[in-house]
């Protein structure tokens, strides 16, 4: 495999960034927001330097590796800190840093009335960093590595107000949960090593191939449980929502277009086990079809910006993770599903800040619209996420929503029929939110108070989100004109035969259509047609409660977590107190006779000391004696 | 001289010099007592780079007759285990008097009293990892009692007498069984070709599975309790509450070792069958002190009963590396012993300037520090990170060694350490949020940043547990020969890949 030297500054100019900036403190706070834009932007030079060097090489010897130095070795334990720059992690590294340094740039003008904002730019530089190293790492433990180290920077960042109570709540909530997925990942490792004896993704690949299936498929769900976690994929998604305390550019970078992709990365790279281990991947597909209908269903239900798109990301990644369930076929329909998405959700994220920004911060809708008038650009960029998200021809989630729905149904038998159902579905639901939020934010009569005074937002805010809407219409056509993302990732997965098609792409397609119609239509009357009120109404149906209430994920974790986990804690520690420590109080009274020994001991405690060493001493030596003859 | 031997002189001499200083120029005192340990930590660092890694024999070996007609000798040596223990203890030792610089005010004897004490106990930190002689080993193991009893006794805060006794009466128990195991491999040895209190001897001694069994327990019991172990922990909450912050670093980090070097050195070497037999029993033990040290830190009130059962769970881990007989296990908890101590430290350190700012230890006490004193509250986060072992910290290497090393012989056992991973992140983000997080509350608005001098106390600190984090080749470099001939005299072998070439 070729080796190459300059890997390690795509991870080192931003950690760099962090460094320096976390430092620095206040020193830095008039260059800090540069430094950091800087930084991201290098990183972003690096790996357009880097696929320029993979374009020039043929298929086998794309792949480019560096050894930094020996991190842990014991017995046969040894992995290296060592980076691995493939198809797939070209595609991660250039949506890091290049939907990154945007969301730099757009934080540069969001948070210039920050007084932290040195800080903001800190975390940021952070997050880059440990994101490319879990997509560069060359073992599963390095990638654990850049794993914990998005969810410092994701904890930091959803905490970044945390002098707000419920805030600081968000951050710890998003950590803990993500902490049970990491679990996973340990797992994951562990069993690699002691079924597999290695955990870097060369050796588990090639070990994979004469593994038994059961060792395969504990390891493939451990995986899919840590991607529960990262991916906010169900049962681990109830910290997405509340994630929405972060600043709106975290949402759109950390919380959309990379960190919480992550999981889907993490089965396709480890597509070898996956697909030696059939259980583990019917598995991930049920998880991908159940989080993809439990968001979409939250957000209809949502009246603030933010957590409505946050469900919407949710079911997206639902779709992501359902295709990565589908390889080798769904692999990479999954990553390209996972590139478009990556264009229009931090699109529409920024788009949610812009209007935040010209609205005093408002995030609820129903205290929204009209505001096509007042802030066109971020209507236009916004519409376009918007047309994409829906998979509108010739918009990129055309191009990539429906190869997954595609693939779906080609699945075959009752399976492809319940997917392609459950993934049609989705595309009506999505349609009718997404139309719900478009027509509460932007059309329809102004609901704001008279205090309000929207406008648009300056350049520095608009520009990154014409360019992600650039990318939200070119960038499904350019990645599958000519399989040309397929292609590209074809010589990383498995080998598949041609699938009978069940369904003829234009079917599809049409069928999709035919869905998102509905699902615009329904939305269109509820909320175009009727007045939209400024306060949610609350003579509602039932399921409206429940789909306001995130589908009861949070009453059900309270109840079944954790407050039996603080029932247990509060019990244990009164048992320590009353029962552990009372009775090695009680055979210390027993053996010294009284409390007035103790009192005893405490004013002439040497005397009392030689004493007790004396007597104990002998009789101890008696025993032994008559044990030993 | 033997290094060894000079190692353990010059706190003594310190002490010395403190001693016939006039009482009155207290700032000389402590000058004089982190010169000390200063110069102690560079020796000792002298050691280390002199050390040779791939030789399983000891090192820097020396002895003297000592009381010749029990054939009693003051022997000392290291192996690579006690290499990175000394070095620790010694590395800690000036980090805890620049630290704790104002600890000593206030208490019922003089500064000058208490800086002896501290270099006292510095000798026999030394001593007690160096010892080759079971029986120099034990007097070094009661006599240490002494100190740690006055320092907290009499600098402590609170119940402080109650705390200290029921630290001593503790210790005094263990000690005590240990005792009669050792003069029962006395009177073994004598039956065996002479009596002999040398460990390399004693370690050859033919004993029947009921003798072994009963030395091991007399054995394992006190660094059970010393570790500390559930549930013989309950002592230790008590003397962290009590003790100053300073002591308590001694205490937990060095102090407690101890115990887990106890159990590597005396348990497994001397009775390599009574430790298979009770291997069972000991991994419980320690999976529920793992689990339930987790979830009594999760229920704490108190900043630093917190951190005393954050280390209950952690001990837990280092017992059950040590026990699982793996190459990772036996080498992630000697490793785990070395990152323990720093981050203990760094714990309490910043705990305790928060506390003697704040003037109480209860964590709703505090709350929105991190926007009245940024560094001092980032300071605490880092050491609350590097207790979660986060990776990229120093303890993610060693307690992930640790898991796998047990999952490869006991997976159930790992599965369920696993978990304290997880309540790991509870216990510390709990406080995190509760004193950093939040608006500023009452009593909190005026709190003073850090200074100058504990800036430099924890900067080293937080440095090491970043440097090892990344790279901890170093120290496995020495710990690994040491931690292999371990397994390999109890007669194990490392579980082979169960999938591997078919």
């Amino acid at each position: 495999m070729t080796t190459s030297t300059s890997l390690v500054y795509l991870i080192a100019l931003p950690l760099f960034g962090a460094t320096v900036l976390l430092l620095a403190g206040r020193r830095a706070d008039k260059w800090g927001h540069i430094l950091g834009t800087a930084m991201s932007a290098s990183a972003f030079a690096v790996g357009v330097y880097q696929l320029t060097q993979m374009l020039g090489r043929t298929n086998e010897s794309r792949p480019v590796t560096q050894k930094l130095f020996e991190w842990i070795s014991v017995g046969s334990f040894n992995v290296d800190a060592g980076l691995m720059l493939d198809q797939l992690s070209i595609c991660f590294v250039l949506l890091i840093t290049g939907v990154g340094t945007l969301i730099h740039i757009y934080s540069i003008s969001y948070m210039s009335h920050d007084h932290d904002r040195r800080r903001f730019f800190a975390y940021l530089n952070l997050f880059i960093a440990a994101m490319l190293l879990l997509v560069l790492g060359n073992s599963y433990l390095n990638l654990y590595v850049g794993w914990e180290g998005v969810g410092l920077a994701s904890y930091l960042l959803i905490g970044f107000w945390n002098q707000k109570p419920a805030y600081a709540t968000a951050s710890k909530k998003a950590f803990v949960m993500n902490r049970i997925g990491d679990m996973g990942l340990s797992f994951a490792i562990m069993i690699a090593f002691a079924t597999l004896g290695t955990v870097s993704f060369d050796g588990v690949k090639a070990a994979s191939e004469h593994a038994s299936t059961a060792a395969l498929t504990a390891i493939g769900i451990m995986l899919l449980v840590a991607a529960t976690g990262k991916s906010a994929q169900f049962p681990l998604q109830a910290w997405l929502g509340d994630a929405m305390a972060g600043p709106t550019p975290v949402s759109a970078l950390i919380h959309a277009a990379t960190m919480v992709t992550a999981g889907v990365y993490l089965i396709t790279r480890s597509n070898f086990i996956f697909d030696a281990a059939p259980t583990a991947q019917l598995l991930v597909v049920i998880v991908g079809a159940i989080t993809l209908l439990f968001g979409a269903l939250i957000g209809t239900a949502k009246d603030d910006i933010k957590k409505a798109l946050a469900a919407s990301t949710m079911s997206q990644i639902g779709y992501m993770i359902l295709g990565a369930g589908l390889g080798p076929v769904g692999y990479a329909f999954a990553i390209m599903h996972l590139l478009t998405h990556g264009f229009f959700k931090a699109g529409m994220f920024l788009g949610a800040g812009s209007v935040m920004h010209g609205m005093n911060d408002e995030v609820n809708m129903r205290k929204y619209g009209a505001l096509r008038k007042y802030m066109p650009i971020t209507f236009a960029t916004f519409g376009l996420g918007y047309l994409a998200i829906l998979g509108v021809p010739p918009f990129a989630g055309f191009y990539s929503k429906d190869k997954i729905i595609e693939t779906a149904f080609n699945a075959g038998g009752n399976k492809g029929i319940i997917l392609g159902i459950v993934t049609l579905l989705g595309a009506g639901i999505t349609a009718f939110y997404m139309t719900r939020v478009m027509i509460l934010t932007f059309t329809g009569k102004s609901r704001w108070d008279d205090e309000v005074h929207p406008h648009e937002s300056p350049l520095l805010m608009w520009l990154p989100m014409a360019i992600l809407a650039v990318g939200s219409v070119t960038s499904g056509f350019l990645l599958s004109n000519g399989d040309a993302l397929v292609n590209w990732l074809a010589p990383l997965f498995a080998e598949h035969g041609e699938h009978a098609e069940r369904l003829q792409p234009m079917v599809v397609s049409l069928l999709a259509l035919a869905v998102v119609a509905v699902g615009i239509a329904i939305a269109f009357f509820k909320y175009s047609r009727q007045e939209v009120l400024a306060i949610a109404p609350e003579n509602v149906s039932v399921f409206t409660k429940i789909a306001r209430q995130d589908l009861m994920q949070d009453k059900f974790n309270e109840a079944v977590f954790m407050r039996p986990g603080q029932l247990l804690t509060s019990a244990l520690v009164k048992t320590d107190e009353a029962v552990i420590d009372g009775a090695v109080r009680g055979v210390g009274q027993m053996a010294l006779g009284s409390g007035s020994v103790l009192r005893g001991i405490q004013t002439g405690f040497v005397r009392s000391y030689a004493a007790l060493i004396l007597v104990g001493a002998a009789l101890l030596i008696a025993a032994i004696w008559m044990v030993t003859q | 001289m033997n290094s060894l031997i000079l190692l353990m002189l010059l706190p003594m001499l310190g002490a010395l010099l403190i001693g016939v200083l006039p009482k009155a120029n207290e700032t000389l005192t402590k000058q004089i007592a982190l010169a000390t340990t200063v110069i102690v930590a560079i020796v000792t660092i002298a050691i280390a780079v002199g050390f040779q890694r791939d030789n399983v024999d000891l090192q820097y070996v020396q002895s003297y007759s000592w009381i010749p007609s029990f054939g009693i000798n003051f022997a000392v040596g290291i192996d690579g285990l006690a290499l990175v223990l000394i070095l620790m203890s010694t590395v800690l030792a000036p980090i805890v008097v620049l630290g704790g610089w104002n600890e000593s005010h206030g208490g019922r004897w003089s500064v000058k009293t208490f800086y002896v004490l501290i270099l006292v106990l510095e000798t026999m930190m030394i001593g007690v990892f160096a010892a080759t002689d079971v029986f120099l080993f034990y007097v070094i193991f009661e006599a240490m009692l002494i100190p740690v009893y006055f320092l907290i006794g009499g600098y402590g805060t609170g119940q402080r007498s109650a705390a200290a006794v029921k630290f001593l009466i503790y210790s005094l128990f263990g000690g005590l069984l240990m005792l009669a195991s050792i003069i029962g491999l006395y009177v073994m040895s004598g039956a065996q070709g002479g009596h002999t209190f040398d460990l390399a001897a004693l370690s050859h001694l033919q004993m029947s599975s009921t003798t072994q069994n009963l030395l091991f327990l007399g054995f394992f019991i006190a660094f059970a309790i010393k570790a500390p172990l559930w549930p013989l922990h309950t002592w230790l909450p008590d003397a962290a509450d009590s003790a100053t912050p300073g002591t308590s670093i001694l205490l937990l980090g060095v102090l407690d070792k101890v115990g887990t070097f106890g159990m590597i050195r005396y348990c497994l070497t001397l009775f390599p069958e009574a430790s298979k037999t009770f291997t069972p029993m000991i991994l419980v033990l320690a999976l529920i002190s793992i689990v339930y040290g987790a979830f009594l830190a999760i229920g704490q009130r108190d900043l630093k009963r917190l951190i005393a059962f954050t280390s209950i769970s952690h001990f837990g881990f280092i017992t059950m590396g040590i026990f699982v007989m793996t190459s990772q296990g036996q080498s992630g908890a000697t490793l785990y012993m070395f990152n323990h101590g720093f981050s203990t430290a760094a714990l309490f350190l910043v705990g305790g300037w928060m506390i003697s700012r704040r003037g109480s230890s209860t964590i709703a006490d505090f709350g929105g520090l991190q926007r009245v004193t940024p560094i001092m509250a980032w300071s605490f986060f880092l050491a609350g990170m590097s207790s979660l072992a986060l990776p990229g910290m120093s303890s993610f290497v060693s307690e992930f060694l640790v898991l796998v090393g047990t999952f490869t012989r006991y997976p159930v056992h790992a599965v369920i350490a696993t978990f304290g991973i997880v309540l790991a992140a509870l216990y510390i983000l709990i406080p995190v949020q509760k004193a950093l997080h939040g608006p500023t509350t009452e009593g909190n608005e005026n709190l003073s940043d850090l200074n100058l001098r504990e800036k430099i106390a924890i900067a080293p600190v937080i440095a090491i547990i970043i440097a090892l984090g990344f790279y901890p080749s170093p120290l496995l470099k020495v710990i690994n020969p040491a931690s292999a001939h371990v397994i390999a005299q109890m007669g194990f072998t490392d579980p082979a890949p169960t999938n591997g070439d078919k």
